[in-house]
């Protein structure tokens, strides 16, 4: 554990943290995008650079925005959210909390495994000829499910104005 | 500690912390973004099992690193837009008040 390490691992906790709890959707979603930077920095950490840029490039750049635009859409005309939390939080909180002891507990009491070892940089171009060779079907499942996605979230959005009349 | 179980405590904690929010937050853009941090914590783990594993020659969790994000990308188009549908119908975002599906 390094002290790069322990940074990145304050980044992350703090900023989840600060999104689950806050009061303003937007700020929320803003302390949401230092974890997913946070996340992007621990993956560069680990040696996997091109999965650090793809989740900087889907989640700070696509999935952080598209929230944004979704809370400005549905903000409600009598002001912002009534409550933060919800009437039955505690059990939600219980239940997350058991959750963690459950998984801290299973992750600690395993016998130190892994090996540390230099790390051999994935150049993009194994990657991507991976991508057309060994796993040239999933990259077209992919495909399938993202224009179905596309499709499926414009046909659910879109304002049918002949079914209101 | 070795970096292994530090990289799969810090997943677990992200993963209890999205559990915690998309449990108990009303509005419903926050369940879905506490979702979203549960899928990254999966994320993390893959790529903390490849990078600790036996070989690195071997781009299996990269690759399924990569596309799980796709698959959650996916998901947040679809469930934001489930979400402003939702909102069209019944004016408000607030899960609790959410409930005519109720017996």
């Amino acid at each position: 554990m390094s002290i790069s390490f322990l940074i990145i691992a304050v980044l992350i906790v703090g900023g989840t943290a600060a999104a689950m709890s806050l009061r303003n959707p937007i700020h929320c979603v803003l302390t949401l995008s230092i974890t997913f930077a946070g996340i992007a920095a621990l993956f560069l950490q680990l040696g996997a650079e091109f999965v650090g840029l793809t989740q900087i490039m889907v989640y700070v750049g696509a999935v952080a925005i598209l929230a944004v635009f979704a809370i400005m859409m549905t903000q409600s005309r009598r002001g912002l959210m009534l409550g933060t939390f919800s009437r039955n939080a505690l059990v939600g909180l219980l239940t997350a909390v058991a959750v963690f002891s459950v998984l801290g507990w299973a992750v600690l009491s395993q016998p130190a495994a892994g090996v540390t070892r230099a790390v051999s940089p994935v150049s993009v171009q194994q990657i991507g000829s991976s991508l057309m060779h060994e796993y040239v079907l999933p990259l077209e499942l992919i495909g399938l499910l993202l224009t179905a996605a596309l499709i499926g979230a414009i046909v659910i959005a879109m304002d049918r104005k002949e079914d209101a009349e | 500690m070795t970096g292994l179980q530090a990289c799969l405590l810090l997943s677990s904690l992200l993963f209890a912390i999205g559990l915690a929010g998309a449990l108990t937050r009303r509005n419903a853009i926050l369940v879905l973004i506490g979702i979203e941090l549960m899928l990254n914590a999966a994320n993390i783990n893959f790529i903390a099992f490849w990078h600790y594993g036996p070989s690195t020659t071997h781009i299996t969790g990269i690759m399924f690193a990569i596309f799980s994000i796709s698959v959650a990308a996916a998901e947040a188009a679809v469930g934001l837009a489930i979400i402003v549908a939702a909102y069209r119908h019944s004016h408000t975002i607030d899960l609790d008040s959410m409930n005519s599906l109720k017996g």
